[in-house]
Order: structure tokens, then C-alpha cells, then sequence
């Protein structure tokens, strides 16, 4: 059977272990109809021609998790950022763990997604948010008829959240292959706060593929930090999908870190909503072998003075491949919009390839826009110059890359995951640099 | 210290050195000179081990041994250091970051332990203050942005970090103007020592009234085809090189 037919006729099943008289289960029926009449997307459409999910699509995926598996802290916490204190909500196999979490409802709430849906307390957020800004194309309603589990995340008026949040799935392979469906909701409102790190880490080499959704909303003068860190394995496929609202004057930044995994699609669309909105979109992609990593950008300006920052950076190996597919809307009443867009990119093999895409469509007269893209190798003349000053090749070619990802590391807030990422970059090229950048 | 005997070298199949000589003791400073296009900077980077240049005849030693095998990084290691004409951009890596791989680096392949912070920091003070080199400076990325100047007073920094047995100075004097010649001028003269050797390479006599050389080569046409003292570097600066050319057709 098709997995699109095995996911359709599993909503059956699906309905038995969720509670069929809640409000939001007339959105999971609507949407389940939407994905049989849409299925998975395909190259022949422009947003998709240069990822297929075909190879990722033939596995005979486990689409519940059936039973519940344990993690020891001391296996896994090299996947934590474990030198900060941080709140955790952590899944494995799709299911909670309450093990490895630490959640609060002391004046914010951090929990979970089906505690979410199934207490009232909770009711008035989630009729609000729940489902209202992810476009309704086929792998977002298919999330959305199986959505049952995720991060909740609530930040009420003038409150910050005093530490950041992390947000890790585990998936440990008991399964032969498993389909994951993460549903995350973050609601930050007006003057608030919070920093939020997420990680998908598969620790078997079965083949694992994991369709997540992520609706922020972030409200008047809220700042929201959001990290992703994408270094998975081999057979571990991730679509990302992630959808931030923005109100007048908050600041929402989504840096994304693509070091591994089999196929990687991030969808992430800002949707500004008042005047006065910064969203920032920064990206480091490093990968090697077969992997693909693909950015698919939107920056939706709709009201006056607005910016927006973009600024990807992808260093391709062997026969890896890239996408970026950078979208900039700006309506006719969204003057004096700053909005900038760079890709820049290193391919260091003959067999690895980027294509690289910017769209802007300006309807405004009163506008900043630039977009620039370089896909280039690294600098010979460079590489002799640091050669010459005794730094060998291995190294002298590692701290060029450095310096070409260094200012998006640069914007990282916080200290502990700027260093990890560094440890990450640095185990990637097999190097020690002697310095942090 | 340095020997090259009958050099010849090409880049993509064109020879630029056909049969060069020198011979640099310790101690010694040596000027190469000639007109443009004589292979001067090709010498430069092929002493340095750039890897674009193909030796296609002769020998380069440094003390005794054959350096053509060896890679840009292990002839750094052995004491040779190039001062580029256009030193490279490199943004996102500070002068000092730079600075301390560069040092450890190469003490890691002369099997040292790595310098302690406390060392390098003063290090770095006292050859900034020998170059009249800002702090603000050495925390900026690596040339980017520098003036002509400040690139090449960077290049004697980190020459001077460095410590070279052998320093070779590609046009160091252009883009400088008096004042930064000096000040660079000095921090070369301060540098020099029984123990090591500098060839300078220029096109114009001015830099040789603040390193005075002790002697002269022209370069042309890939050869050697005059040697003297400082005041061969005189008479080219008056002359020009159209003698030399003359004398050499005769």
C-alpha cells in the first residue's frame, strides 16, 4: 500500500485514541480530506522542483508509535544543551517523555500539546491559534489530521521566559520505520519573551521521516529566539514546517542549522501583521555524501515599515545537494519595507550542487529591497596565504569555512549553543581550532 | 641559509624562470630588482611553495635542505615566511586569531607545546607597539578593509610574530606612503639578526635607503643577470633598466 493510502486509512484507527468530541477534531477530519485530494507534494510543482520526496515516500513506515520506550539521561544528553539550564519538553517516538522533561505552568506555560487540547484551561488558545496561519497544502493537513502531540508553549503579557526552552525528539528505531508527526504551538504575547532550541535526533538507522508543523504567533513587541539544530543521521529525513505571525513592533528570529540528515526540507514563512516588525532569517548548511538540504523562505511584508533579514550560508561536499528558495512579498501599502536576502555558498566538489532561487514581488514604490546570491570554491589565493603562515591545509581550509559561516554564528544569543555549534561545525570538518569565533 | 642553483619554473606551461641563481647567507640582506614581468614575485611564491608554479629544472635548499617537495605550511614551519604584495582578505578571522593559530600551529609541527595566553598576549603587545599598530586593529578581520598601508604593516606584524630564519618581502615598499615606510622600514631593521636573512624584493630604490641592502640582484627575463652592492640599486634608480638589457642583448 501507498503511504499516502496507509496514512488515509489509519485515520480510523487515529480517531480511536483521541477524543472525536473536541472542537479541534472537526479540524483534523477537514484536514485529513484535504491531504487524500492534495497527497504529497511533487517536482512538478515550482515550490518542489528540486527536492523528491520519492526515495523518502517508499518506506513501509510505522505511523503510531505502539509502545512506549525509554531513554537513560546519560545516552542521550550529549544531544541536550546540558551545561544551561533550560526548560525540556523531549519525545521519544512521538511520545512524552516525562523522564527527561522539565516543564512549568508557573506563570508560563511549557507542557504539551495534548494537554493543550484536551483542558479547558486551555481552550480559549487553542480555538484562537491552533492551526489558523499553516497554509493548508498537503503535508500540513496531513500534520494537522494526526495532530495530537508537540510542544505547547504559552508566554502571557510582560513575561519572559527566564530560561530557554528545548524542545528534542528522539526516535530509537524499535519500530522498522517510523513516520513522526510533531504538532508545536508557541503563543507569545505582547512584551514578552522566549528562546526556544529544537532538535530531531534519530538514534537507529532505520529509516525515519518526520513531518513537523510549528505555528508561532508572536504578539505586539514580543521577541521570540528560535534555534534549530539539524544534524541528524543518515537515514533520518526531516520537513520542517514553520509559520510565525508577527504584530506590530515584535522581533522573531529563526536560525537554522542544517549539518546532517538523508533529505531536509524547511519551510518557513514570516507573515508580518503590524508596522514596525524585524524578522530575521539566518541559516548555516554543511553536508557532505548524499544529503539535501532545502530552504524554502517567505517574508510576507504587509504593513509599513518593516525589515526583514535574510542570510543563508551553505558549504556542499562530496555529492551533497542544496536548495534555497528565498520568497519576499511586499504589498502596495507596505512602504518604506527594508528587506534583505543573501545566499552565499561554497561548493567544494565537482559533484555538489546548489540552486539557489530569490523571489521578490514588490508591489510597493517606497521600498529597500536587495537580494544577493554567490556560489563560489573556496579562495586558492586565501589558502595560500594561511598555508604561508604555517596553518596546514586541513585546518587553513576549515577556518575559511569558519569565517564564511561566522556571522551567522555571530547572531546567536546565546553563549552555550554558539559554542556547541562551533563543536558541531569543528567535528564536521574534523578540525580543532585552537579559538572559538 | 637559502641556495637556489639553475631555477627554472613555469606556470600553465610559460617559463618565467630560466635559470636562476642566488645564494643568501645568515645575517645578509639581499635586494631583487628588475622591471615588471622579470619573475620577481614568481621567485617570491615559489620560495614560499605556492603550488601553481611548477619547478621544472634546478634546486632550492634552505639550510641544506631541499625544500621543493614540501608543502606552503612546512617550509612555514622550517622559517620561511613570504610578505605578500596583495595580502588576501580574510574576513571573519581576527589579526590575533589569527595571529595564535598561525604561532601554534607552527610550534605544534616543531613539536612545542602550544604558546601560553599570557605569553602571546604580551607577544602580540610588543611587536603591535614595535609596528605602531593600534589594538583596535588586531581585532578586526584579517585585511579586510585595511588601507594599502595597514595591509602591509599587518604583514610585517606578523612577520615580526613570527620570527622568520628567512623573510622574503614582495614589494612591501608600494602602497606605503613615508611615514608607514618607516615605520615598517624600522620594524624590518629591528627584526634583522646574525641568524636569519631577508631578501627584499622592489622595483624603486627608496625602500633600500631604510633597508640597506648588502647586495644588489636584477631580475630579468627570468635571470639573475647582474649582482653588486647598494649602489647598483643607484645607478638602476638613475638609469632605469634599459642598460642592463642593452649590455645583456650586446
Amino acid at each position: 500500500m501507498e503511504l499516502k493510502e496507509k496514512l488515509v486509512s489509519s485515520f480510523l484507527a487515529f480517531e480511536n485514541t483521541v477524543d472525536v468530541d473536541a472542537p479541534i477534531h472537526d479540524i483534523r477530519s477537514h484536514a485529513i480530506k484535504v491531504f487524500e485530494e492534495k497527497g504529497f507534494p511533487t517536482k512538478k510543482e515550482e515550490a518542489w522542483k528540486y527536492t523528491s520526496l520519492n526515495t523518502i515516500l517508499k518506506h513501509d513506515y510505522s505511523v503510531f508509535p505502539k509502545e512506549e520506550n525509554a531513554l537513560e539521561f546519560k545516552d542521550v544528553k550529549k544531544y541536550f544543551l546540558h551545561d544551561l539550564d533550560t526548560y525540556k519538553i523531549v519525545f521519544i517516538d512521538g511520545k512524552y517523555s516525562s523522564h527527561l522533561s522539565e516543564t512549568t505552568h508557573d506563570k508560563i506555560d511549557v507542557c504539551l500539546m495534548s494537554s493543550a487540547l484536551s483542558h479547558d484551561k486551555y481552550k480559549l488558545v487553542i480555538e484562537n491559534y491552533f492551526n489558523k496561519i499553516a497554509p493548508q497544502d498537503g503535508l500540513n493537513s496531513l500534520n494537522t489530521a494526526f495532530s495530537k502531540e508537540g510542544a505547547y508553549i504559552y508566554i502571557p503579557k510582560n513575561k519572559q521566559a527566564e530560561k530557554p526552552i528545548q524542545i528534542i525528539h528522539f526516535s530509537t528505531g524499535k519500530e522498522s520505520a517510523q513516520m513522526l508527526q510533531p504538532r508545536n504551538l508557541i503563543v507569545v504575547e505582547e512584551n514578552s519573551h522566549v528562546q526556544i532550541i529544537e532538535r530531531h535526533q534519530s538514534l537507529t538507522d532505520n529509516a525515519v521521516l518526520t513531518n513537523s508543523v510549528t505555528e508561532i504567533f508572536a504578539d505586539k513587541r514580543a521577541i521570540v529566539d528560535y534555534y534549530k539544530i539539524q544534524n541528524d543521521n543518515q537515514n533520518a529525513s526531516l520537513i520542517d514546517n514553520t509559520y510565525i505571525d508577527q504584530q506590530a513592533q515584535s522581533v522573531a528570529s529563526v536560525h537554522t542549522f542544517a549539518f546532517g540528515g538523508n533529505i531536509t526540507r524547511n519551510n518557513l514563512n514570516f507573515y508580518q501583521k503590524g508596522e514596525g516588525i524585524d524578522s530575521i532569517l539566518n541559516g548555516v548548511t554543511i553536508i557532505e555524501g548524499k544529503q539535501h538540504v532545502d530552504h524554502n523562505t517567505l517574508v510576507h511584508h504587509t504593513e509599513p515599515n518593516c525589515e526583514s533579514h535574510q542570510d543563508y550560508k551553505g558549504i556542499f561536499d562530496e555529492k551533497a545537494t542544496g536548495v534555497f528558495n528565498g520568497k519576499i512579498i511586499v504589498n502596495k501599502e507596505a512602504q518604506k519595507t527594508n528587506a534583505f536576502q543573501s545566499n552565499n555558498n561554497i561548493l567544494l566538489s565537482d559533484k555538489a550542487t546548489i540552486n539557489s532561487k530569490p523571489q521578490l514581488e514588490i508591489f510597493a514604490d517606497d521600498v529597500k529591497c536587495s537580494h544577493g546570491c554567490t556560489i563560489g570554491q573556496l579562495d586558492e589565493n586565501a589558502l595560500f596565504y594561511m598555508r604561508s603562515r604555517g596553518i596546514g591545509e586541513k585546518e587553513a581550509r576549515a577556518l575559511m569555512m569558519y569565517a564564511f559561516a561566522n556571522n551567522v554564528l555571530e547572531s546567536v544569543k546565546i553563549p552555550q549553543l554558539k559554542n556547541r555549534i562551533n563543536k558541531l561545525i569543528a567535528n564536521k570538518l574534523n578540525v580543532n581550532i585552537g579559538f572559538d569565533l | 641559509m637559502l641556495k637556489i642553483k639553475d631555477l627554472h619554473a613555469s606556470v600553465e606551461d610559460k617559463e618565467i624562470l630560466k635559470g636562476l641563481n642566488l645564494n643568501v647567507k645568515a645575517g645578509e640582506i639581499h635586494a631583487i630588482m628588475g622591471p615588471n614581468g622579470a619573475g620577481k614575485s614568481t621567485l617570491a611564491n615559489i620560495i614560499a611553495g605556492k603550488e601553481e608554479y611548477e619547478v621544472t629544472d634546478g634546486k632550492i635548499h634552505l639550510n641544506g635542505e631541499d625544500i621543493e617537495e614540501l608543502a606552503a605550511e612546512e617550509r612555514a614551519h622550517k622559517g620561511v615566511f613570504l610578505s605578500f604584495q596583495y595580502p588576501v582578505e580574510i574576513p571573519g578571522v581576527t589579526v590575533t586569531n589569527f595571529m595564535k593559530t598561525a604561532i601554534n600551529e607552527t610550534r605544534k609541527a616543531q613539536g612545542l607545546e602550544e604558546m601560553p595566553a599570557k605569553d602571546m598576549l604580551k607577544k602580540i603587545r610588543e611587536k603591535s607597539e614595535l609596528l605602531e599598530i593600534d589594538r583596535k586593529f588586531l581585532s578586526r578581520s584579517l585585511n579586510e578593509g585595511f588601507s594599502g598601508g595597514e595591509k602591509k604593516r599587518n604583514e610585517i606584524f606578523q612577520m615580526a610574530m613570527m620570527e622568520p630564519k628567512l623573510a622574503i618581502l614582495d614589494e612591501t615598499d608600494s602602497g606605503l606612503d613615508i611615514d608607514a615606510l618607516r615605520i615598517v622600514a624600522n620594524g624590518v631593521n629591528k627584526l634583522k639578526s646574525p641568524d636569519n636573512a631577508i631578501v627584499v624584493i622592489t622595483h624603486y630604490q627608496r625602500l633600500l635607503e631604510y633597508i640597506v641592502p648588502d647586495f644588489v640582484h636584477v631580475l630579468y627575463d627570468g635571470k639573475i643577470v647582474k649582482s653588486g652592492t647598494k649602489e647598483l640599486a643607484l645607478e638602476l634608480e638613475e638609469k632605469g633598466y634599459d642598460w642592463i638589457k642593452e649590455e645583456i642583448n650586446a
